[in-house]
């Protein structure tokens, strides 16, 4: 393959991850504009956009290794106890960083 | 809170800028990781910047990655593209009772930055009663100068990079994510749609095709949510 061909094919794959990327990015709000907002679809949509942090957290947790969850903990616990973001993320990065480092 | 009504200008931008930017020092980290990966895996530094550029996706790009040969196969691409990047149609859909009261090109314009962590600003703003739209395209520009930026220094920067894992870097997005999550009310009715987004995207990890737990939670939370409803007496 040529370079000028390797890069036609690299721009190739570009345009089209940027071309899907772009369609999951307005779909949402384009299908939307075909729904009516009813009380139902009102608790779909808040039902599910809680759901998306669930369902992104949870398998980062189960799949990750256990610095990853006890990180996630400390977050978790941290974030219960002084309620504000900031301190809890804090915690948890270094809860990650340091097991890494002694285990 | 700046806005009461819905509106999108230069001082909400300006703030969902500085609200993000924080945790966009974090992401320029993953930038140069994706940059050194990038051009480790064959790619043009070229094709590495405008990948990060045009497609702002940072997991779909890694898993393009993989895909990477000489003939790229353009089905699994599209698919996997699609899969990992479906979160964004969930996202986009939360968020339209506040962005269809802007005109069309403003409001996709908006919706060109969405990602991760300015949707999940934004929602929580404007569940508080935030109207200012800025917050979320502030915010979503703040990560992409970041992602860009940090692609770039991956680039020029070849040796003396730390690894991002062992600072523990790669759980930024997702103990942010949880305070997100946590954020929100805790009740009984939120407790069982947890529960169920929880249990699905497991499943789902184990039995459903790769990379579609997150929306099959999502979803799954959802129906939970369209049939338990909430007692209605508080703002929408």
């Amino acid at each position: 393959m040529s370079p000028d061909n390797a890069l036609a094919a690299g721009g190739l794959v570009i345009a089209v991850m940027t071309l899907v990327t772009l369609v999951t990015r307005y779909g949402g709000v384009f299908m939307m504009s075909f729904v009516p907002i009813n009380k139902r679809v009102e608790g779909f949509i808040n039902g599910m956009s809680g759901s998306v942090l669930i369902a992104l957290i949870l398998p980062m947790a189960v799949e990750g290794d256990l610095a990853a969850r006890l990180s996630l903990l400390t977050t978790l616990l941290v974030f219960l106890l002084v309620k504000t973001p900031l301190p809890a993320i804090g915690a948890g990065i270094l809860m990650a960083a340091s097991w890494r480092y002694f285990f | 809170m700046i806005s009461a009504e819905v509106c999108l200008d230069k001082r909400g931008t300006w703030l969902g800028f500085k609200r993000l930017l924080p945790l966009s020092m974090f992401v320029v980290a993953f930038g140069v990781a994706f940059g050194l990966a990038a051009v480790q895996t064959g790619l043009s530094k070229s094709e590495a910047v405008l990948m990060s550029a045009f497609v702002f996706a940072g997991a779909s790009q890694f898993a393009a990655l993989e895909l990477w040969q000489e003939e790229i196969p353009l089905l699994p691409l599209i698919l996997t593209t699609f899969a990992i990047n479906a979160r964004h149609l969930l996202m986009g859909a939360s968020l339209y009772p506040w962005v269809r009261q802007v005109p069309v090109a403003k409001r996709y314009g908006l919706l060109t930055l969405i990602s991760d962590a300015n949707w999940a600003v934004a929602l929580q703003d404007y569940r508080q009663g935030e109207r200012n739209l800025g917050i979320l395209f502030g915010g979503g520009l703040a990560l992409w100068v970041c992602w860009v930026a940090g692609t770039f220094l991956g680039l020029i920067l070849t040796q003396g990079i730390p690894d991002p894992k062992a600072l523990g870097l790669d759980m930024v997005l997702g103990c942010f994510l949880l305070t997100m999550a946590l954020g929100g009310k805790k009740d009984l009715r939120h407790l069982v749609i947890w529960s169920v987004a929880g249990a699905t995207s497991l499943l789902a990890l184990y039995l459903l095709p790769a990379n579609t737990h997150v929306v099959a939670g999502a979803l799954a939370g959802g129906l939970v949510g369209a049939f338990w409803l909430e007692d209605y007496n508080e703002p929408g």
